[in-house]
């Protein structure tokens, strides 16, 4: 496209050999001799000499092109190839493929604290880390006191690291990469870390070092902080791109925004444990398409017991962006613990949802003791707004993550 | 989308040579050497931080630094010269042997170190990345404080026995310098091939422990028939091992014997670190 680009990846392919599956020996004679003649058979495994079928392609034909100062979010299922492409991109492992250019001074972050040593001081470990990082002596120096100041171990910069609790650790780890100053950073899931308060503060960071006009390319399976960081996203299924472009566009994709809604879920298999036979979702009246927003949607649970008391069902009502809108359990029915659980439901008030596509998880389990069933995206159902007449007021949009009708006017 | 930037935007953006290309490696690569110096302030701390953390939590710290050559030297002069009877060239046996534990003992560490070196740092090799040499380089840099100290521990003993002190003591650093190359040599082909074949962790003990025999340290290589001698400087630590005696004690050098040890040693240097590099790129996959 263009000479400009900082980061242009054209036909890129990484092919990884599989550990190849033993031979069954048939016979006491074969064994013997298999026994003797392993080594050679794994010397040769290990040179790579595997036949076709035990290789495989974890990348495959992989091009796009990022814009000096772009922020993009790569996405995608676990084994879709974004921790592979990442780390040929950080130059860890080679490509068998295709060719990168990469124009500017790259840090990449596949994991904070990287090097860090138990027995050396918080102070000992930031040189350290800093130096593995690619930073220079001096730049270290320069910023010693901010990264000092951003984990919050001043007190304990002259204790080895060893003595730290698990968060000052990963926050000295953090501090030390958030201080990084390249042109282009490569930042893979290390935000999955720390508390929700320090986990914040990274973001925030993490903004700051995007509005600075730095190129960023960042995985994560928190959709919602891609979507707060990055203006572009680049899906990975397969080995190869599927989509790219707009980033809410991208996660709306990613999250199953073009899935066909499923109203019931049906159990595969008996289990001996206690489990949901069957969970559908229905609102009267409305046969297909989407679930009109001023009317109720109800949940009905078939709940096969086992004669087990105590039990409790949870639900999570999960948005197109991955934001867990509705979080509940059947603790909060009246009476909950005494009722017969084979037959459950609960109901979604008119107007609780905006409009828009959710999935619904569910949870099984013996209060306090144990969990027996679950599953993700087990429902998934469209709320439709339902229209000006129907709809109360003139309004065309309700804007809100959660609907309208949360608040009691009065 | 993102306007293009114009010329100057570029080269503020960039500079010039920040221009990485990535392709897949093909065939034998120099070692990049400009690459390697930018990187020289990790392979500082590196040595750094093994140093640092060498004796932490050790009752004695430092002194097994002392304790380690001192001890092996009182056994091997109770066996070797004591029951065994190996002559010394003329030397006390205790100093005869501890001239040549004090290279050795170096050497054997550095090769077990780096040998295991880039095994124990998979986490660093799978998740950063920077030239991989570095980690056995580093990993011979630890063993140079004890080394410092157990050459004071031979000061005290050319003291007490009144031997040695000449000119030839200048020529020690070079030595030195010459058992670390040797030690690079080894210890990077040895750190590559453990990547890739987890036998050599059992190996490297049994091969440091037979090089130690292949080479004069417990005995002197004038046991050796003068006809066969240029077989035993074919390794290159008997050359050197020799030399550092001669430094040590003030005895004449054996040129030549240094030199076949020498060229040996460049050779497997060279070997090593182009099969280093052939396969550097594939470690992060197979570690």
């Amino acid at each position: 496209m263009s000479d400009f680009s900082a980061i242009r990846v054209s036909g890129l392919g990484k092919q990884y050999v599989l550990g190849g599956a033993e031979r069954i020996d048939e016979s006491f004679r074969e064994m013997l001799s298999g026994a003797l003649m392993s080594p050679f058979r794994r010397l040769r495994r290990l040179q790579g000499g595997a036949a076709a079928d035990q290789r495989f392609w974890a990348l495959q034909d992989v091009n796009f092109e990022i814009m000096p100062g772009e922020v993009v979010g790569i996405v995608g299922r676990n084994g879709a190839g974004k921790s592979t492409l990442l780390k040929i991109l950080s130059r860890i492992t080679d490509p068998s493929d295709g060719r990168i250019e990469i124009r500017g001074r790259v840090s990449s972050l596949l994991e904070v604290g990287t090097g860090f040593h138990p027995e050396l001081t918080g102070r000992e470990n930031i040189f350290l880390n800093g130096a593995i990082l690619g930073m220079k002596r001096r730049e270290i120096l320069d910023k010693f006191d901010e990264i000092v100041a951003f984990a919050e171990v001043e007190k304990f910069l002259d204790t080895p690291v060893k003595r730290y609790s698990s968060g000052m650790y990963v926050r000295l780890a953090f501090a030390v990469a958030a201080h990084l100053e390249p042109e282009i950073l490569v930042v893979d899931e290390v935000l999955a870390v720390g508390d929700a308060a320090f986990q914040k503060k990274c973001l925030g960071k993490m903004q700051d070092v995007g509005n600075e006009g730095r190129t960023v390319l960042f995985v994560s399976h928190n959709m919602g902080a891609v979507k707060n960081l990055c203006n572009r996203a680049i899906m990975l299924s397969q080995g190869t791109v599927l989509m790219d472009g707009h980033v809410e566009e991208v996660i709306e994709y990613y999250m199953g925004g073009d899935s066909p809604n499923v109203r019931e879920y049906v159990a595969e298999s008996e289990s001996s444990d206690p489990f949901v036979r069957r969970l559908n979702i229905s609102q009267q009246q409305t046969v297909s398409g989407g679930f009109r927003i001023d009317k109720p949607i109800c949940l009905s649970f078939s709940i096969e017991t086992h004669d087990q008391q105590d039990l409790e069902v949870g639900l999570r009502i999960t948005n197109m962006q991955g934001i867990c809108v509705h979080h509940s359990c059947s603790a909060f029915m009246e009476n909950a613990y005494e009722k017969d659980f084979s037959e459950l439901g609960c109901t979604i008030p008119p107007y609780a949802l905006a409009p828009g596509k959710y999935a619904v998880d569910y949870g099984l389990g013996k209060r306090n003791y144990q969990l027996y069933d679950r599953k993700e995206n087990a429902l998934v159902f469209e709320v439709e707004f339902a229209g000006t007449l129907s709809d109360k007021t003139s309004a065309t949009y309700w804007k809100g993550i959660c609907g309208p009708g949360m608040l009691r006017w009065e | 989308m993102v306007a293009q930037p114009s010329e100057s935007i570029q080269e503020a953006y960039f500079g010039h040579e920040h221009l990485t290309v990535i392709e897949p490696a093909r065939g034998w690569r120099a070692l990049n050497f400009k690459e390697l110096w930018a990187y020289r302030e990790l392979f500082l701390v590196l040595v750094q931080r093994d140093i640092k953390v060498r004796y932490k939590q050790t009752v004695l710290g430092v002194v097994w630094a002392v304790l380690q050559p001192l001890l092996t030297m009182l056994i091997f002069t109770v066996i070797f010269g004591g029951l065994a009877k190996i002559p010394s060239d003329g030397y006390p046996y205790a100093i005869f042997v501890f001239a040549a534990l004090l290279p050795w003992t170096f050497f054997a560490n550095a090769v077990s170190a780096s040998s295991i070196s880039l095994v124990s740092s998979a986490n660093m090799v799978s998740k950063v990345y920077f030239p991989r040499v570095i980690i056995p380089l580093a990993s011979i840099g630890g063993g140079l404080v004890d080394l410092l100290v157990s050459t004071l521990v031979l000061f005290a003993l050319m003291v007490w026995y009144g031997v040695g002190w000449s000119a030839n003591l200048l020529a020690a650093p070079v030595l030195l310098l010459a058992v670390i190359f040797i030690a690079l040599g080894v210890g990077t082909l040895l750190s590559a091939l453990t990547v890739a074949y987890r036998d050599f962790r059992f190996v490297v003990p049994f091969l440091v422990q037979i090089w130690m025999y292949a080479t004069p340290v417990v005995y002197p290589a004038s046991l050796v028939p003068d006809k066969w001698q240029w077989v035993v400087f074919l390794n290159p630590m008997a050359g050197v091992i020799e030399a550092f005696r001669s430094a040590f004690l003030g005895r004449p050098f054996d040129l030549s014997s240094i030199g076949i040890s020498l060229l040996t040693g460049v050779v497997l240097f060279v070997l090593a670190v182009a099969y280093f590099e052939r396969v550097e790129r594939r470690f992060a996959d197979i570690i």
